[in-house]
């Protein structure tokens, strides 16, 4: 049985196509979101290269933020219990989801069976998102990709203070005006990011084994300072954005069965 | 034949009543009063004085989306956008007085800092700008479980003081005789609208928060009048035949009860109505209606002075929480929601540590969003919906899960 996850972030859309629960036939991630033809050209592409049709799939569940407008699915389900549903296939001994996406951040608290007990959410504010390192990464004329390995080459972090983004942003053009390193200034804006969302992480409080999913994921300084900052192992999912969407189509799968 | 009146109707009509008697009131040359929405009222209902809102008039001028004009205003005159919505809501109305229910301007203010601090500087700028005297009754902060002996003589002092204003603003003696009546009634109010609440207990629960909310506004406003206990009289009996009949508020059942924690999102109400609705997830109870059951013996200035301290924000940890898990047990919660209101820091302050006791006490699934009371900038539609869905899908894994072990549990094999 085929089946298939779509997630629909803000900033990216992500695809997976799952035979009977087991192997991932798919994966495909487009870098735009909710709201433009992503969704619809990740589908496309993801059941394309391995020749299959829309009728070919038994369900396709869909999450994240864009979740309510995929004409294609055939139920929705949050991104955070997707997340703990692709976690649980990955690494079922986690009991701490760290997933920073493109608009927000959550920590997820993971019971047995990758159920969810318990999440906390950013405020409404992009400090501690993929966006506010979109914007940052700008600033410092490189690409988001790029950013831990600058971090990694600091002598004296900088101190971003400001927690808004826009704030933050004239914070840091200031220091680079002042003659701060872009190295330093790239380690300051990772710290800042973990810092905010590690009080998230604190406040749901820490629990062994803890993973970060999302495409910040992808950013090594940002799993090394969260692993100093909470003090405990951070490991990066396997499939780093694309945890969602692989939630999302093993749902689709136990659903159809 | 005609209609029969219910209860519902019976509130808009006293509320109706409530505003357009204030501005009768004024135009006869009466005074009118404005009043924090938690002051003792029995000292005003005693003098036979008329009083106005502003916290309740805030909040109905958000909830028929009139807010964004005066908040836009009264940030244009300096006032920050930090500051709470309500308290720019009004200050802006005194200037312009442009809403679409109007109140009429006070002659003299009561203000009761039980809820908050910002209540004080917010009415001593009223009191200043209309140039008009206001009645203070400063209420300490209670660190411990109960007030303290030397908090409750301070109170009453304050109660003592606040009656020789009123005397002086009025030019009459205050009646004990009948002050002894409003107490009376005042009591009889509060335990008719506790007794409404709490047959909120009953699964299904006949009524939803957001009614709760609306019913909410005659206990503010006249919860020391008679008519206020024909409305809960009316309203008990229409729950109880609800429950009665097992009818639940949503058509297709009740699938999971939570109590909403903090001030309505007013400016969202409908929005959020919906979104619960369309969830299966209905409010059974909240702090905030809650807020206005006050009993004491009528007489006892000791048990007034304790009950108008006794007040949610202005009580302990260990109390709010107790009251919390209180509330899980008695009305069969699944779940709590948490407004995180922008513009009530004084809730917010103890929010995140509320929601660990609790959740560590009851095992009771917790989310919180992001909202304000009276701004509807401070509000995501998007977010809320993901966090309530969130909330649903926790709250029926564990059911499945619970299910899934009885039957194990009773499988004889």
């Amino acid at each position: 049985m085929i089946t298939a996850g779509v997630d629909i972030g803000s900033t990216s859309s992500k695809v997976v196509v799952l035979e009977d629960g087991k192997k991932i036939l798919s994966k495909v991630i487009i870098p735009v979101g909710a709201g433009s033809s992503g969704p619809a050209r990740a589908f496309e592409q993801s059941i394309r290269e391995v020749n299959l049709s829309r009728e070919d799939i038994k369900r396709v569940i869909a999450t994240g933020y864009g979740r309510t407008h995929f004409p294609g699915a055939d139920q929705q389900i949050t991104e955070i219990t997707c997340h703990a549903r692709g976690v649980y296939e990955l690494l079922p001994g986690v009991r701490t989801i760290i997933d920073i996406g493109g608009q927000d951040a959550k920590a997820i608290r993971v019971g047995q069976g990758g159920i969810v007990s318990n999440f906390i959410m950013n405020d409404k504010c992009a400090a501690g998102t993929g966006r506010f390192l979109e914007v940052m990464s700008r600033i410092l004329e490189i690409n988001i990709e790029d950013l831990a390995d600058l971090a990694a080459l600091a002598e004296n972090p900088a101190s971003i203070s400001n927690t808004c983004t826009v704030f933050a942003e004239s914070e840091v053009i200031s220091q680079l005006s002042g003659g701060t390193s872009r190295e330093d200034v790239a380690a300051g804006i990772v710290n800042s990011v973990v810092g905010r969302v590690a009080g998230l992480v604190k406040r749901l409080g820490v629990q062994s084994e803890v993973v970060m999913t999302g495409g910040v994921c992808l950013n090594w300084m940002i799993i090394r300072m969260m692993e100093k900052e909470l003090a405990i192992p951070v490991m990066a999912s396997p499939m780093a954005q694309l945890t969602g969407a692989l939630g999302a189509a093993l749902f689709a799968f136990e659903s159809a069965r | 034949m005609p209609e029969k009146l219910t209860s519902r109707n019976l509130l808009n009509q006293l509320q109706t009543r409530h505003y357009t008697n204030a501005y009768t009131a004024k135009m006869k040359g009466q005074l009118v009063g404005w009043a924090t929405s938690i002051f003792p009222q029995e000292f005003c209902e005693t003098m036979d004085l008329t009083v106005v809102y502003p916290e309740n008039h805030a909040a109905a001028v958000a909830a028929k989306r009139g807010a964004l004009p005066l908040l836009e205003q009264a940030e244009s005159e300096g006032y920050s956008v930090d500051l709470c919505s309500y308290a720019r809501i009004n200050l802006a109305y005194m200037k312009s007085q442009a809403a679409e229910v109007p109140i009429p301007l006070p002659d003299f203010i009561l203000c009761c800092n039980n809820i908050c601090n910002t209540l004080i500087k917010w009415y001593e700028n009223i009191a200043t700008e209309l140039n008009i005297p206001m009645i203070l009754i400063d209420v300490p902060f209670n660190h411990g479980y109960e007030p303290t002996p030397a908090a409750i003589d301070y109170i009453k002092s304050e109660f003592e003081e606040c009656i020789r204003q009123l005397e002086t603003i009025t030019g009459r003696q205050f009646n004990f005789e009948r002050f002894q009546e409003v107490m009376k009634l005042s009591n009889e109010n509060s335990r008719a609208w506790k007794r409404a609440l709490d047959l909120n207990q009953a699964v299904p629960a006949p009524l939803n928060g957001f009614e709760l909310f609306n019913y909410m506004s005659q206990m503010v406003c006249a919860r020391g009048r008679k008519e206020t206990g024909e409305l809960f009289k009316l309203l008990i009996e229409e729950l109880e035949e609800k429950i009665s009949l097992g009818k639940s508020c949503y058509e297709d059942g009740e699938k999971c009860r939570v109590m909403w924690d903090g001030i309505a999102c007013w400016p969202h109400i409908k929005h959020n109505y919906k979104a619960l609705a369309k969830s299966g997830i209905n409010i059974v109870c909240s702090s905030y209606p809650e807020a206005w059951v006050l009993l004491y013996e009528p007489g006892n200035m000791d048990e007034l002075a304790r009950v108008y301290s006794m007040i949610g924000n202005n009580t302990c940890m260990e109390y709010q929480a107790d009251r919390r898990e209180g509330e899980v047990r008695n009305f069969k919660l699944d779940g709590i929601l948490f407004h995180v209101n922008r513009s009530c820091k004084v809730m917010a302050f103890m929010q995140y540590e509320q929601q660990r006791l609790v959740a560590a006490r009851t095992g009771v699934s917790i989310m919180n969003f992001d909202g304000d009371q009276a701004d509807p900038r401070n509000f995501a539609a998007a977010q809320f919906e993901t966090r309530l869905e969130a909330l649903m899908e926790i709250v029926s894994q564990n059911k499945s899960a619970k299910k899934s072990k009885e039957v194990m549990n009773n499988d004889p094999a």
